[in-house]
């Protein structure tokens, strides 16, 4: 039992004290039975903190450790590190998650929420009082690791753990790489096109040994632990094999009878059931959509390559961990949206950088007509005021509307940019695209989300009415030949790795990290990890230096060859044990076998092959099993704690 | 005026890597429910043993919740059926002992299920505040 406890309540700034009256938990605790020590701290995570506790521990020769702070997901190991480094083994510490599930769950409920982290806080105490000091399990880690999704954020997670030496399998789920960079013509802060990058990209994955591409892949199913994840990948039939010359290729586009509205080109141009995006596209051979192909055969004949009756194929693998790089959707406004799907001349910012894009220099032109004046509608889709709606600001998009405009005027003659903002969010280095945008004469007008823009059309003119902040609220209509909504990012649809990961999402629906800034990629799945505009909106550097960060947790993660998990495995008290056996019928790991002399028979386990579940525990009749860490004194302590008054 | 629901406690059983993560994310979301619902992490759902069950339910708690992991247990489908078969036993041992089975009540929580453990949470005391 131990004597000497030191307690540590955490007030997290003010996520925990703003509604816990931390001094009131302190002072109900510091008098218990085997308390040596019992302090409040700003931030029980910071240096000085952590130094401060180090030497209670030392100085006071502290037995035992409890910090009642955020949840053990996210400061578990920082805190066992402060116990280790203070010389206390770390499994004499118990972290009691006041945050979670106390000040923030309960944050209209200051008095019983303060009542609560008091017996959280002595269930933590009686707890620790009980505990063992336990040396961490080694398993071998699986030198390999699942990308999912190769736009640009996983190609380069997928090149950085392949320069380390790690084996990588590289699942794109469409039939081309790249992503959604591969839609975008000239990047801002860049002197390159999107498909630029994306080559450039390539050609490092083309040229790496330790890197395996797998194009219309999609994870099916997954199980195991980090270190040993088992994955199952089906692979969709390209229907084309091998090289067929370009004309035939051609050829057999241009016979499809199929012909359906283009998705790379946001519906601008459409598409053959055959197809290809853009030339220089990897991989450079068509691909045939089974969801719209007809099936009649007319390009099989005339292409050897194309195979109508390819199978799709399942591949069964195994990994050390998985990083989840899928990427978003952009926001689609809804019918009537700023006149959107009624007004023919209103596009999404998406669509305008495609008509740019595809359009040849000199005039823009479109539905047949030239344009001339462009308005542009900020904030579409994301900064929204109801609960429920997109209330996040998607951050890429001020960027990439003046960049466009700027883009817009070189190509094109006579272009006069107009934009209805709510506050330019050019944050950093892209402030210069702003003050470039100024300076070739862009208008620059200010909307308030009380006051939307609105769209009409009146004898086959466009017209966009605002109520200009920036000229003490003067209503003011202009005509214009264009309307481009600048859309925001929206977590990916048809996105079912969440759901098979058990990958958590936040209150913006993208995936959710264990913390911003101190655990930004991972997740609280060990060895899943995020990176990218799946756990919310970023610029392509944002997403590049996420995917490199979550290749640098990944690689270090398993380098080292060895995974060390906890040290919880069953105990069998021989004394009590009868050798009955039922628990071997319910271990899933056949970890438990027979033993002892036949006068006495009785049960052990296979330390090798627990996995420290606890399915044994309950069945057995005499009660002669135990969880390390979970023992009957712990967790009837525990209670005890819970109850006490 | 304070439910009567409101000063019951329950104490919740919830699974390190699978139903826990989502009682965090019932907090980090907001997602509020009553102060008096209480948690303690294990390894897995079927690792419960039932004298803690009794213990709680004995030393103070109005009800237990078994915020199961189900099909998503890490450590396979034994899981499912052990941990409804612990529940069965522990029922039938409460009722021996006069303790309303209704006091144990058992849920597949995954750890996105943040908004199902708030439901489940209100809709448990709603059922202990009627025994």
């Amino acid at each position: 039992m131990k004597k000497r406890i030191g307690v540590y309540v955490c007030h997290c700034g003010g996520n925990i004290s703003d509604v816990v009256n931390v001094s009131e938990v302190v002072t109900a605790v510091k008098d218990m039975e085997g308390v040596a020590i019992a302090k409040n701290t700003l931030f029980a995570c910071s240096d000085a903190a952590q130094n401060e506790i180090v030497n209670d521990i030392t100085s006071l020769h502290l037995d035992a450790l409890v910090i009642a702070s955020c949840s053990p997901k996210l400061h578990l190991h920082t805190f066992r590190a402060v116990a280790e480094r203070a010389g206390l083994n770390s499994y004499n510490y118990v972290q009691v998650n006041i945050r979670e599930q106390c000040s923030w769950a309960h944050s209209y409920e200051k008095v019983s929420a303060t009542g609560k982290a008091i017996q959280l806080v002595k269930s933590g105490i009686e707890r620790v009082i009980f505990s063992r000091a336990m040396e961490p399990f080694s398993i071998p880690a699986e030198q390999s690791v699942m990308v999912l999704g190769a736009g640009i954020g996983g190609m380069r997670s997928a090149i950085s753990l392949a320069n380390v030496g790690l084996q990588v399998y590289l699942l794109e789920r469409e039939f081309f790489i790249g992503g959604r960079t591969a839609q975008w013509g000239d990047l801002s802060a860049a002197y390159e096109n999107g498909p630029e990058v994306v080559s450039r990209l390539f050609k490092q994955i083309r040229e790496h040994a330790n890197i395996h591409l797998f194009i219309g892949a999609e994870l099916i199913s997954q199980s195991g632990n980090i270190g040993s994840f088992e994955v199952k990948v089906k692979i969709k039939p390209r229907r084309i094999s091998g090289d067929c010359d370009e004309s035939g290729f051609n050829q057999a586009i241009s016979i499809c009878p199929v012909e359906v509205p283009d998705d790379f080109n946001f519906g601008l141009t459409s598409r053959k059931a055959i197809y290809q995006h853009y030339p220089s596209e990897y991989p450079a051979i068509p691909a045939i959509d089974d969801a719209n192909c007809n099936f009649c055969g007319a390009c099989e004949s005339l292409c050897k390559s194309i195979d109508l009756n390819q199978k799709e194929e399942i591949l069964n693998l195994k990994v050390g961990n998985i990083i989840v790089n899928t990427g978003f959707d952009p926001y689609e406004p809804t019918r009537g949206e700023f006149g959107y799907n009624e007004i023919e001349r209103v596009l999404t910012l998406p669509q305008f950088k495609r008509l740019v894009d595809i359009s040849g220099a000199g005039k823009l032109n479109f539905k047949g007509k030239q344009i001339h004046t462009i308005t542009y509608i900020f904030c579409v889709g994301s900064r929204q005021g109801e609960e429920g709606e997109n209330q996040y600001c998607s951050r890429y998009c001020c960027t990439t509307a003046l960049n466009t405009a700027i883009i817009v005027k070189r190509k094109f003659a006579d272009i006069t940019n107009i934009h209805c903002t709510r506050g330019i969010r050019t944050y950093g280095k892209q402030e210069l695209i702003y003050e470039e945008s100024s300076r070739q004469g862009d208008i620059f007008l200010e909307f308030s989300f009380e006051n939307m823009p609105v769209v009409e059309e009146r004898n086959g003119k466009v017209f966009v009415r605002i109520k200009d902040i920036l000229t003490a609220n003067r209503e003011m209509e202009a005509e214009t030949d264009l309307v481009v909504l600048i859309t925001g990012m929206v977590p990916r649809r048809n996105n079912n790795i969440a759901q098979m990961l058990k990958i958590p999402t936040g209150r913006d629906h993208f995936f959710n990290e264990i913390h911003a800034k101190l655990r930004p990629v991972e997740t609280v799945i060990d060895g899943v990890l995020i990176a990218g505009t799946c756990q919310g909106p970023k610029n392509i550097m944002e997403t590049l230096n996420s995917s490199m960060a979550a290749a640098a947790k990944s690689a270090a993660s398993l380098s080292s060859g060895t995974i060390h998990l906890e040290p919880i495995v069953a105990d069998v008290n021989t004394d009590q044990c009868t050798g009955c056996g039922i628990c071997l019928t319910v271990c899933p790991f056949d970890a438990i076998v027979t033993a002892g002399p036949e006068d006495k028979p009785a049960v052990s386990i296979v330390i090798s092959r627990c996995k420290g579940c606890g399915m044994c525990l309950p069945v057995c009749p005499e009660d002669a099993i135990e969880l390390y860490g979970f023992t009957n004194e712990e967790m009837e302590g525990m209670i005890d704690g819970l109850t006490s008054y | 005026m304070e439910s009567s629901s409101a000063k019951l406690k329950v104490l919740v059983f919830s699974t390190d890597k699978i139903s826990d993560p989502a009682i965090d994310l019932a907090g980090l979301l907001k997602k509020h429910y009553p102060a008096g619902v209480y948690t303690i992490s294990v390894p897995c759902s079927s690792a419960i043993k039932p004298r803690w069950i009794i213990h709680a339910l004995q030393r103070g708690f109005d009800g237990v919740f078994i915020a199961a992991d189900g099909t998503d247990c890490p450590y396979g489908e034994l899981c499912v059926p052990n941990t409804a078969n612990l529940v069965a036993a522990t029922q039938i041992k409460m009722e021996k002992l006069g303790i309303a089975p209704q006091r144990l009540k058992m849920a597949a929580i995954c750890s996105i299920c943040a908004e199902p453990f708030v439901r489940y949470m209100n809709s448990f005391l709603h059922d202990l505040d009627t025994i």
